[in-house]
C-alpha cells in the first residue's frame, strides 16, 4: 500500500484536532487515527509530526501509539476484517468464521492477504475482542462497521465482494468505505453517511417489538405521584 | 402493576430515522432542558437523587450522589465526561443505543452538565464503531444547530460545548481513570484513587464519568418526575434498564424492563433456550460477573438480589450458554482476553493472568491433576484483591465460579485426557443442516 506523505493540509487538521481540547495533547488518539488515514498505518513520521505539534517527544508518542490496540505498524489491506473470538461469539460460530478465512485467504492472525490477479481491493484480517454486538453472534467487523450474524460462508462471500471492487454494505450501517476513510471519521472529520442504514438492528428491536405487540409502556407519567415519596 | 417491558430509551429504536433531531423533538425530546434551565442545578442534582437511579456502566453507584462530590467551591472548571466505552464481554447496550437514540443521550448530557456545572464534556466512545460515532458526531451538530448546545443555550446563559472523542481500542480504558489518562493523550492506565475524579479528575480538575445508560436516563426524570422513574424497578434499584440477551436463546436481542425483572421472565419473552437444549451457565452482568446457573432463574435481577447470590449485576449483559458448550473453554477463552487486555501497571494481574492462561489451557487439553484445580483457584486468590483496578478481580470471577458450579467437567477434561465437548454443536447454526 502507498504511504503518501504528510503535508500541510494534514498537520493543519492535526492542530485543528488539538485545539478542540482545553488542553492539546487530549487530541493524540484522534491526531493518530488521522495519521492512520493518510498515511494508511503508524508511521515514524506520523509520530513525529503528532509529537511536533503537541511538543511531546516522539518516544511518548511511540509509547501511546503501541498501546492501543487498533493503531497499526504494519499496513492493512483496503477491507481490514475483523473476526470476534470473545467466548459468547466464538461459541456461536466465531471461531469457525475465523478459521475458515485464515483458510480461504491463506493468512495467519493481523495479516494482508495477497491481491491476485484480478483483485481490485485487499483484505486484512484479525481476530477481535467483544465488540458489543453479541445478540447478533457470531459477529464479523469490516473496516469497524458491523456484519452481523455470519456463517463461514457468508463470510467468506462478503471477503471475496471486497476484493472484486463490489458494492458491500453493512448488515445495520452505510456502504462500506475503506479503512482509510473509517480511520478519518475517527479522528472527528465527518464523511456525511450518519444517515445511511436503520435506525436499529433486527435484534436491538427485540423487546421493543413485544412490548408494540402487547401494549406494554412505561408507566404513565400522568399517574405517578406527583412529589418523590422519599426512600 | 408496571407493565413487564418498559420501553424508555428503546422507546424510538423503531422510528424511521429515529437518530435524527426531528423525530425526537416531535416526541418531546429536548423539552427537559427548559424544565432544567427554570430549576437551579442542586434541584437538578436533588431529583436525580430522589429516582434512586445507579449508575448503569456495572458498579451501580447513586448517580445523583455521583454529582453531589463535584466541589463547588473549587475554581477549576468542572467536566462530564460521559463512558462509551462498552467493551465488557457481553455487553451490547450502549452502542444499539447511540446508534439509534443518539439524540437521547445528547440531551442527557446537556442536563446533566447543567447540573455539575459544566461548560465542557466529552463523550468517549470504543473506536471500533464507526457508524456509531457517526450518529452521535451528527446528533451533536444538530444540537448546536438547533441552539441546543453553543451559548446561551434557550436563552438561559448556560453555555455548553461537547467533543465526541474516539478511543483507539483497550478495554482498560473503561474503568474511569484509565479513560482519562486516555482522554488526556496518555497510555490508558488506571489511576490511584484518592483523589477520586470528582475532586481531581480530567486535567486535575472536578470531573463526573457516568455510563452513557446512566446520562441517557437523565431526561426522562427531569420530564416526569423522580417518582415516575422510582416507580419502576425494586426498593434498591429503582427504574428501568436494558437487558441484553445473547447467545443461545431463540430470539437475542435488547428487552428494557423495571430492575428486578427475573431471567426465567425475559426467557420466556425471549422464546426460550434454542429447540431441544436447555440452560447450562449464564452471566449476569458480562464475563466479570461470576457465573450463574439454572438454579438462578428466579433471582430477581437488581443489584441486591443478583450480589445476594454471590454475583453482581453488572451491565445486565446476560450470555447465555446451554449444554452443548464447555465451561472450561469460554473460561480459558475469557481469561485470554483479559491477560491480552491487562494494561500492564501492576504485578498480579499482569503475570497472574498470564499464569492463569497457561494452568486453564492444560486443564481444558486435559493434562494436569485434581491438584492443578486447586492451585488455579490458589492464584485467583492471589489477584483478588490484589490488582490495582477491578479488571484484575474480574479475571478470576468466571475461573472460580466455575469451578464451584462445574468442578466435575474440570475433572471430566482429566478423567477424558482433553475436552470431552464437541464444538461445533454450539454454533448458530448447528442442527440446521442435519434436518432428518
Ligand atoms: C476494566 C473495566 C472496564 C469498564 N468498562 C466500562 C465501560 O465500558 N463502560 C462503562 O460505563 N463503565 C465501565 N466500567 C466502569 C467505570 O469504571 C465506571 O464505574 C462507570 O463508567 C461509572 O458510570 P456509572 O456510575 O454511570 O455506571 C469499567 C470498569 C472496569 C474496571
Ligand atoms: S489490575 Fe490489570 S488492568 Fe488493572 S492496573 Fe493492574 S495490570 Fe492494569
Ligand atoms: S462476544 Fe462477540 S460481539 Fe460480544
Amino acid at each position: 500500500m502507498s504511504t503518501p506523505p504528510i503535508l500541510d493540509k494534514t498537520l493543519d487538521e492535526l492542530r485543528e484536532i488539538a485545539a478542540r481540547y482545553p488542553e492539546p495533547r487530549s487530541g493524540l488518539l484522534p491526531m493518530l487515527h488521522l495519521v492512520q488515514s493518510v498515511q494508511g498505518r503508524i508511521t515514524p513520521e506520523g509520530i513525529e509530526a503528532c509529537a511536533a505539534i503537541l511538543d511531546i517527544s516522539p518516544a511518548e508518542v511511540s509509547g501511546v501509539a503501541t498501546f492501543y490496540t487498533m493503531y497499526k505498524r504494519h499496513g492493512v489491506g483496503d477491507y481490514h476484517v475483523g473476526v470476534c473470538t470473545n467466548t459468547l461469539c466464538a461459541v456461536m460460530g466465531g471461531d469457525a468464521i475465523f478459521e475458515r478465512l485464515k483458510d480461504h485467504l491463506d493468512i495467519g492472525n493481523d495479516e494482508v492477504a495477497v491481491q491476485r490477479q484480478g483483485d481490485s481491493k485487499t483484505v486484512s484480517l484479525e481476530h477481535i475482542e467483544c465488540n458489543a454486538a453479541c445478540d447478533f453472534a457470531p459477529v464479523m467487523m469490516v473496516n469497524w462497521e458491523f456484519m452481523d450474524n455470519q456463517t463461514p460462508d457468508s463470510a467468506v462471500q462478503v471477503v471475496e465482494a471486497l476484493r472484486s471492487g463490489h458494492e458491500v454494505s453493512s448488515t445495520r450501517g452505510p456502504k462500506l468505505c475503506t479503512w482509510r476513510e473509517a480511520e478519518r471519521v475517527l479522528a472527528g472529520f465527518p464523511d456525511g453517511r450518519a444517515d445511511e442504514g436503520p435506525t436499529a438492528g433486527e435484534a436491538s428491536l427485540a423487546g421493543l417489538r413485544i412490548a408494540r405487540e402487547r401494549g406494554w409502556t412505561a408507566p404513565d407519567p400522568s399517574e405517578a405521584p406527583a412529589k418523590e415519596t422519599g426512600q | 402493576m408496571t407493565d413487564q417491558l418498559t420501553p424508555v430509551l428503546t422507546e424510538t429504536w423503531d422510528v424511521e430515522q429515529g437518530w435524527k433531531l426531528a423525530p425526537y423533538a416531535a416526541l418531546g425530546g429536548y423539552a427537559a432542558l427548559d424544565t432544567a434551565f427554570a430549576m437551579s442545578p442542586d434541584d437538578v442534582i436533588t431529583a436525580v437523587k430522589d429516582s434512586g437511579l445507579r449508575g448503569r456502566g456495572g458498579a451501580g453507584f447513586p448517580t445523583g450522589m455521583k454529582w453531589s462530590f463535584i466541589p463547588q467551591d473549587n475554581p477549576k472548571p468542572k467536566y462530564l465526561v460521559v463512558n462509551a466505552d462498552e467493551s465488557e464481554p457481553g455487553t451490547c447496550k450502549d452502542i444499539p443505543l447511540m446508534m439509534g437514540n443518539p439524540h437521547v443521550l445528547v440531551e442527557g448530557v446537556i442536563l446533566s452538565s447543567y447540573a455539575i456545572r459544566a461548560n465542557k464534556a466529552f463523550i468517549y466512545i470504543r473506536g471500533e464503531v464507526v457508524h456509531v460515532i457517526r450518529r452521535v458526531q451528527a446528533a451533536v451538530e444538530e444540537a448546536y444547530a438547533a441552539g441546543h448546545l453553543g451559548t446561551d443555550i434557550h436563552g438561559s446563559g448556560y453555555d455548553l460545548d461537547v467533543v465526541v472523542h474516539a478511543g483507539a481500542g483497550a478495554y482498560i480504558c473503561g474503568e474511569e481513570t484509565a479513560l482519562l489518562e486516555g482522554l488526556e493523550g496518555r497510555r490508558g492506565q488506571p489511576r490511584l484513587r484518592p483523589p477520586f475524579p470528582a475532586v481531581a479528575g480530567l486535567y486535575a480538575s472536578p470531573t463526573v464519568i457516568n455510563n452513557v445508560e446512566s446520562i441517557a436516563s437523565v431526561p426522562a426524570i427531569v420530564r416526569h418526575g423522580a417518582a415516575w422513574f422510582a416507580s419502576m424497578g425494586t426498593e434498591k434499584s429503582k427504574g428501568h434498564g436494558i437487558f441484553s440477551l445473547s447467545g443461545h436463546v431463540v430470539t437475542p436481542g435488547q428487552y428494557e424492563a423495571p430492575l428486578g425483572i427475573t431471567l426465567r421472565e425475559l426467557l420466556e419473552l425471549a422464546g426460550g433456550i434454542r429447540k431441544g437444549h436447555q440452560l447450562k451457565f449464564w452471566t449476569p452482568g458480562g464475563s466479570s460477573t461470576p457465573l450463574l446457573t439454572a438454579e438462578h432463574l428466579d433471582v430477581p435481577l437488581d443489584f441486591e438480589g443478583v450480589g445476594a447470590v454471590g454475583s453482581m449485576l453488572g451491565t445486565r449483559a446476560l450470555q447465555i450458554f446451554d449444554e452443548t458448550v464447555c465451561v472450561v473453554r469460554a473460561v480459558l477463552r475469557w481469561t485470554e482476553f483479559y491477560k491480552h487486555e491487562s494494561c500492564g501497571k501492576c504485578t498480579p494481574c499482569r503475570e497472574g493472568t498470564w499464569w492463569l492462561v497457561q494452568a486453564l489451557t492444560r486443564l481444558e487439553n486435559g493434562q494436569g491433576t485434581e491438584a492443578d484445580l486447586d492451585q488455579l483457584l490458589d492464584q485467583c486468590d492471589n489477584i483478588l484483591g490484589r490488582s490495582f483496578c477491578a479488571l484484575g478481580d474480574g479475571a478470576t470471577s468466571p475461573i472460580s465460579s466455575s469451578i464451584a458450579h462445574f468442578r466435575d467437567e474440570y475433572l471430566a477434561h482429566l478423567s477424558h485426557g482433553g475436552c470431552p465437548f464437541d464444538a461445533t454443536r454450539s454454533t448458530a447454526w448447528s442442527g440446521q443442516e442435519v434436518t432428518a
